[in-house]
């Protein structure tokens, strides 16, 4: 059995707690074992790093210090969070200054780090290391054609690419595929969902995430998944104050692609917590 | 008022990219304007983002820190990638932010900022963040009335399960804050 680190992220624990469940269940029934990280911090966000770069990466540092203890590999399913600790390994790696302050900080808490820690997203790891063939094998209730619009917003792909394409990635679009559901075309897949805005200029955000519902329901989607949880918010609250703005109903059910797996694995409702969705998600996959 | 000259904070600037991976580039901007265009909130930009480059180069760090600029930023990292000259755009955004709050050279009363104040009040005391918590700080600072709008929001996630009114904390939290405190002590 192939074993991760695991770093659930602090929108995980309650907000998000259905990307978290279904995630290990997803993990569970292909055989993957995600270990939770012992006494894992916030990751640094974006709203940290807008204060205080220095402090947000030693945040971030701390968590790869923890990871080292027992593992070479970290992997997160919030995109916000794979991005700052992947990108806190570059620095550290490649800024001999930024190093010895990181250091010289992580010592005060009586940990160290050693650049032994390869941050993954989840996607990455079920598509590149589980793969097609263990995914398809585990389908015990396909999709049956159900029109999926794949959403990777920002930082999943950007900006490294390193897991997809930063201007058009198709990774989830492959998975939905393999379970039986057909990907539909969806130009604003990696456009900005506009949660970062929603709460300090609203209206600015409501006009970012009114196009990406748009361009979803025009590709004739029945669903959007999504692989991140500020994306998958963003997504699934805002619909009817999006609509209003937008002047056009905007109304479709948003999921998290690890939801959609479980569901054609077989899993149940409370290995996929599809009833916590702010939309129509049970409705769609009953 | 800046207490810092145009001149100091440019300096100041270079010095802080220079810690991030192809943050020399900056010196090298085509003025193309790709990154404006790539941008998705250029249009409610006081200055657009190839401006600030074209404002580093002329020493006027000043008048774009004043701006709303680098709050509008979204963090989505497309100017980033479509940079000719691979300028880390969105870096250069979050060193702003960091300079407007030291030097406090930001438009009066910038929502974005207080945010992300609030939110690093929480982490840096408990080490996670927790929803309910900061829109409850970010709306005391900023409009309360404003918070009775989301009422219904908060209502519906309550009744989810999805919104926790406690606070998380790691078990070393001491350790945390030793960390963040080190760190203090080598800026002071």
């Amino acid at each position: 059995m192939k074993s991760y680190a695991y770093f659930p992220g602090c929108s995980q624990t309650k907000a998000n707690r259905a990307y978290d469940v279904s995630s290990r269940s997803v993990a569970a029934a292909l055989g993957v074992e995600l270990r939770e990280l012992d006494d894992w911090n916030c990751c640094g966000a974006s709203a940290y790093l807008s204060i205080d770069d220095n402090k947000a990466l030693a945040l971030s540092a701390r968590n790869l210090a923890l990871a080292e203890k027992t593992s070479d590999e970290l992997v997160t399913v919030c995109s916000g969070c794979y991005l700052v600790l992947h990108k806190t390994n570059k620095i550290l790696a490649g800024k001999p200054r930024v190093r010895e302050r990181i250091d010289h900080a992580l010592e005060a808490a009586d940990l160290s780090y050693h650049g032994g820690v390869k941050v993954r997203h989840f996607l990455d790891v079920l598509v590149n290391d589980i793969g097609r063939e263990r995914i398809e094998e585990a389908v015990t209730r396909p999709l049956e054609g159900l029109k999926v619009a794949a959403y990777y917003g920002c930082q999943l792909s950007r900006p490294y690419g390193e897991i997809d394409d930063p201007e058009f990635p198709v990774s989830m679009d492959f998975l939905a595929r393999w379970l039986g559901g057909e990907p539909t075309p969806f130009p604003y897949r990696a456009k900005c969902c506009g949660g970062t805005s929603m709460t300090t200029s609203p209206e600015v955000g409501a006009s970012l995430t009114g196009k990406i519902l748009d361009s979803a329901i025009s590709g004739g989607a029945d669903c959007i998944i999504t692989a991140c949880p500020l994306c998958q918010l963003t997504l699934e609250a805002y619909q009817k104050k999006v609509s209003r703005q937008m002047g056009k109903k905007l109304s479709i059910p948003v999921l998290y692609f690890t939801q959609l797996m479980g569901n054609a694995f077989g899993l149940t409702e409370k290995e996929l917590l599809l009833k916590d969705s702010l939309t129509a998600v049970p409705a769609l996959l009953s | 008022m800046a207490t810092i000259s145009t001149k100091e904070l440019t300096r100041e600037f270079l010095d802080g990219i220079y810690d991030h991976p192809d943050g020399e580039k900056v010196n090298q901007c085509l003025q193309c304007g790709t990154c404006t265009a790539s941008c998705p909130t250029s249009e409610v930009m006081d200055w657009s983002p190839r401006q600030i480059f074209a404002a580093v180069r002329a020493e006027m760090l000043d008048r774009v820190l004043g701006s709303n600029t680098d709050w509008y930023c979204v963090s989505c990292y497309s100017c980033t990638v479509r940079c000719p000259a691979s300028i880390p755009i969105t870096d250069v955004m979050y060193l702003l932010k960091n300079q407007g709050i030291k030097h406090n050279l930001m438009p009066r009363g910038t929502r974005g900022a207080k945010l992300s104040k609030a939110f690093c009040k929480i982490v840096s005391k408990g080490g996670r963040s927790a929803e309910f918590g900061l829109m409850m700080k970010y709306y005391f600072s900023t409009n309360p009335f404003a918070a009775l709008g989301n009422l219904g929001f908060a209502m519906k996630m309550l009744g989810k399960g999805r919104l926790s009114l406690g606070s998380e904390k790691i078990k070393d939290v001491k350790g945390l804050r030793k960390m963040l405190e080190a760190l203090e002590e080598i800026s002071a």
